[in-house]
Formats: C-alpha cells, sequence, structure tokens
C-alpha cells in the first residue's frame, strides 16, 4: 500500500510515497524500518507511541495506536503537525 | 541505512584540508556549526552549519582517536537520535540504535527519551566507548562509537536516585542527566550531574551499577524545603573534575560555584569569594577548567537578584578567573560588550582548549561564539547572529 511520508521524513525515504506492506500499523512501520532504516524511531517511540507531534491516517481516519488494521489498497498517510518554532 | 563501520578502516587522527589546527563545535537550537581555526588561533573562518532545523545539545569530538564526531540531534517533531561522523561533519552516519528504555510491560507507564543531552567519550583504556546522558534522566553507553546504545540499568532502574518525576518537578528543559566525568585513572569510576526531583551529583565505583550522592556542604538549600543534610536536592548545573588531580572536582550549581577535594568530602562555596561588582553572583550554568592547573578555573556569572534573570548583569558579560582553587578571583571583560550585552550562557557552552597558554571559549544564548587565546585576558567575537547556542566544544588536530 501507499504511505505518504511528510518532508521531515524524506531524508530517510528520498519520496514523498512509498510502498510498504502490513496488516497493522506495527507491521507495516517495521516493514518501513527494514526498507528505511532508522525512520521508525523518529516516529514510534520505544513504548510504542506515536510521538507527540505526529499522526498517522489511514484512509483519512486518525489511527490512535499500532494495532490499526490495514488491508491491501489502504491509503496510510504520515502527518507532522503545522507547529513549532 | 547505516553501515558497520569496517575494523580495518583507518583511524588516523583528521587533518582538516584547510589546514585547520582546531576547531569549535556549536550545538544549536537550529543545527549545529563548525568553526575551523588555524594554529595561531588568530585566523577563523566562517561557521559551516549542518543538520540546519534540528536541535542539537551537543556535539563532541573523541580526543582518543581525535576524528571521531558524535552529535545529538531531535526535531520538535521527530524522535532523538545521534549521529556519527568522521570527516570533520562532511557526512554524517545515524546510529543504528539510538538511546532509547525498554518498553514497559503492559499496563505499565514506561518512559522515553525525549532528547539526548550529553556526551562524553569513555575512558582512554575504552576506545569507541561513548557515554550519553538523556532527558528523563537516563544513562547510556555505546562501544561502537555511537552506532548502538545500551541503558546503563544500574542508573536507569536505580530505585532510590531515578524515581519517576512529576511533571512540576523538572527544570524548563526538562529533566536531565548531564556532567558524565570519568576519572583518568578507572574507567569504572564515574559521576553524574542529576536535574530532577533527586538531584545532585551522583558517584559510582563499579561502572554505574550502583551510585552514591555526593551532595554535602551546598548551602541554601532551606530557601526550596530542601533539609540541610538531604542526600539530594541541590541542583547541579554544570560538574567538572579535573584531569591532572581527579579528586579536585568543581561545580556550577543552582546554589553558586563550589569546590570538592575528594579526601575532605564537602563542597566548599567558592563562588562566595567573587568580588562584590557589576551586580554578579555566583548563580550561572557552565564551568570551564584549565587543563594542567587544577587551581585555575572559569566562572561565567550572572545576576544575583530576585527574580533571577539568568542573564548578564547590567548587560555586561565578563569571565571571572581563579588561580588558587577559588579564594579570589579576578574579572576579565577585556573585548567584551561594555554594556547591551544581554545574554546567557547554557551549561555545556563554556570550555577551554589544551594550548599554552590556554584557550577559552563560549557560545551565548544570542548566538555569538567567544574565544581567547590568553587565556581570558582578552576577548574575540568569532561568529554572531547563530541561533541559541547550547554547547560548545573543542576540537584539536595534530599537524
Amino acid at each position: 500500500m501507499k504511505v505518504h511520508i511528510p518532508t521531515p521524513l524524506r531524508s530517510y525515504t528520498n519520496a514523498s510515497v512509498v510502498e510498504a506492506n502490513g496488516a497493522t500499523l506495527a507491521e507495516l512501520f517495521a516493514d518501513l524500518e527494514r526498507r528505511y532504516p532508522g525512520i521508525r524511531f523518529r516516529v514510534i517511540n520505544e513504548q510504542d507511541e506515536i510521538r507527540e507531534h505526529l499522526k498517522v491516517f489511514v484512509n483519512q481516519e486518525i489511527a490512535e495506536n499500532l494495532t490499526a488494521p490495514l488491508h491491501p489498497g489502504d491509503d496510510v498517510r504520515i502527518i507532522a503537525a503545522i507547529s513549532g518554532g | 541505512m547505516p553501515k558497520p563501520r569496517s575494523k580495518t578502516k583507518s583511524r588516523a587522527p583528521a587533518k582538516p584540508s584547510d589546514g585547520a589546527a582546531i576547531a569549535i563545535l556549536v550545538g544549536t537550537r537550529k543545527g549545529a556549526f563548525i568553526i575551523h581555526g588555524d594554529k595561531t588561533r588568530r585566523i577563523w573562518k566562517d561557521p559551516v552549519g549542518m543538520h540546519i532545523g534540528s536541535i542539537v545539545h551537543h556535539m563532541v569530538m573523541d580526543p582518543r582517536d581525535g576524528r571521531t564526531i558524535l552529535m545529538t540531534a531531535h526535531t520538535g517533531h521527530l524522535g532523538p537520535t545521534i549521529f556519527q561522523s568522521t570527516d570533520l561533519g562532511k557526512t554524517w552516519k545515524e546510529a543504528s540504535k539510538p538511546p532509547a528504555f525498554p518498553k514497559a510491560p503492559e499496563g505499565q507507564t514506561g518512559r522515553s527519551v525525549h532528547h539526548n543531552f550529553w556526551l562524553t567519550p569513555g575512558h582512554a583504556s575504552e576506545p569507541r566507548v561513548w557515554y550519553v546522558g538523556t532527558s528523563p534522566a537516563g544513562l547510556f553507553r555505546s562501544e561502537d562509537d555511537g552506532m548502538t546504545w545500551e541503558g546503563v540499568s544500574g542508573f536507569n532502574n536505580h530505585p532510590k536516585y531515578n524515581p519517576l518525576p512529576r511533571e512540576d518537578e523538572t527544570p524548563p528543559d526538562g529533566q536531565t542527566l548531564h556532567s558524565i566525568m570519568i576519572d583518568p585513572r578507572d574507567p569504572k569510576h564515574m559521576y553524574v550531574g542529576l536535574s530532577s526531583g533527586a538531584s545532585g551529583v551522583l558517584e559510582t565505583k563499579d561502572q554505574g551499577k550502583d551510585w552514591a550522592p555526593i551532595n554535602k556542604g551546598i548551602t541554601g538549600l532551606d530557601a526550596y524545603g530542601i533539609p540541610p543534610d538531604a542526600e539530594t536536592g541541590p541542583e547541579p548545573h554544570c560538574m567538572r573534575i579535573h584531569p591532572v588531580n581527579p579528586d579536585r572536582l568543581y561545580q556550577q550549581s543552582h546554589m553558586g560555584a563550589y569546590r570538592m577535594d575528594r579526601a575532605e568530602g564537602v563542597w566548599k562555596r567558592i563562588g562566595e569569594n567573587l568580588p562584590k561588582e557589576h551586580g554578579i553572583s555566583d548563580y550561572s550554568f557552565p564551568i570551564a577548567l584549565h587543563p594542567r592547573d587544577p587551581d585555575t578555573v572559569w566562572l561565567f556569572p550572572l545576576d544575583g537578584g530576585f527574580p533571577l534573570g539568568r542573564i548578564t548583569p547590567d548587560g555586561m558579560p565578563a569571565t571571572y578567573i581563579t588561580r588558587d582553587g577559588g579564594k579570589t578571583w579576578k574579572r576579565q571583560d577585556k573585548g567584551l560588550p561594555k554594556g547591551n550585552g544581554w545574554f546567557s550562557l547554557k551549561r555545556q557552552a563554556m570550555t577551554t582548549d589544551s594550548r599554552d597558554p590556554v584557550g577559552v571559549y563560549f557560545g551565548t544564548t544570542g548566538g555569538e561564539v567567544w574565544a581567547s587565546r590568553d587565556e581570558g585576558e582578552s576577548w574575540t567575537r568569532l561568529a554572531m547572529s547563530l541561533p541559541e547556542i547550547y554547547s560548545v566544544e573543542v576540537a584539536e588536530f595534530a599537524r
């Protein structure tokens, strides 16, 4: 499935949209880590929580945690908050 | 993917192509900068920026190999990591396993590293070993030049000195482990500074398996409701051990500037001996030591009024030097602003080199880097308009 990558993470992927697979978000991020080492920890902390200023949307629905189920063809977007200074 | 460095790769000390003999490594709120200087320390190049946009608390060159630089980095959005360079910042490799606390058992609350704060190369007998202190307070060790990190469980799981803090107990930038100091005579003998609910200077004699506080003698605790005989609580800002006499410790604390000779085991407030002039106090953040003379120390005093501005009093910055272990102090402000120099220094933002006479360097919260090549007698501004400076370290190159 397609995963949309925000600008702060494109140093890992060199692309704004990448392909990755998994039956849950946890599996998807494991696959992303295999393809783009280092990317998972920048998004998911060691307690398996999505970091505070990032959100993950599946088919435009916000995913609260890594147990969210995924299906082939789902649209996954990692969104960086418009915040900071 | 960061590839493990080949063990057969040359580890010869770095030699900058521009002929630089020294470099100032500057960590800032918006990236890192390196400033190269010549052997006279009179000619300095413009700062070269890297990782612009990342929050860089610390950038340190390994004095043991003269080439490996580690940098802590995170952003407002992305998690914390550590980068390594062996070509003076031209290219960087990210740690394949950055510092991280263990995942908590189901149903329990675990800690996660917010940022890596203080880097310390390991003992001379342990090449490629590094330590990093984090926020919230944790201690991590790498044995491969910063590529992979493991928690020092004796500290990270200590039941007494590292309790989970209440949010309202943390310092403004968060609970922090800093001032990782290793006894040059013994890699198992280390100190750390802890800024948190159970703050203070802690010591281990078994390389981190167990820890004990050494905070006797710190004054003024009653003003904060802390019993004078409390084992912890005095909030060190920066603690250093002297490389030639490791039984001589100095710290710049929230409670003033102190010296301890281990045989005595009590901190003595040397900041009280500062001259009563220019509105200064012994409240500050950094403290810098002479690399050879255990009696020579530099402070950067801030205002001492109420409320604490934590800023240069009257906008007149100066270092103060003692050459007798803190009994007497002398103001050093030649070349520094005589007014409207309003800034502060973070705890990692003042340091010294190993030359003779010693070079002293500091970076300001206003983004200026200042240098003295005559032990603070006169100052020259090397850079201005950088982002808020968090740390200043020196890298010296064999030529």
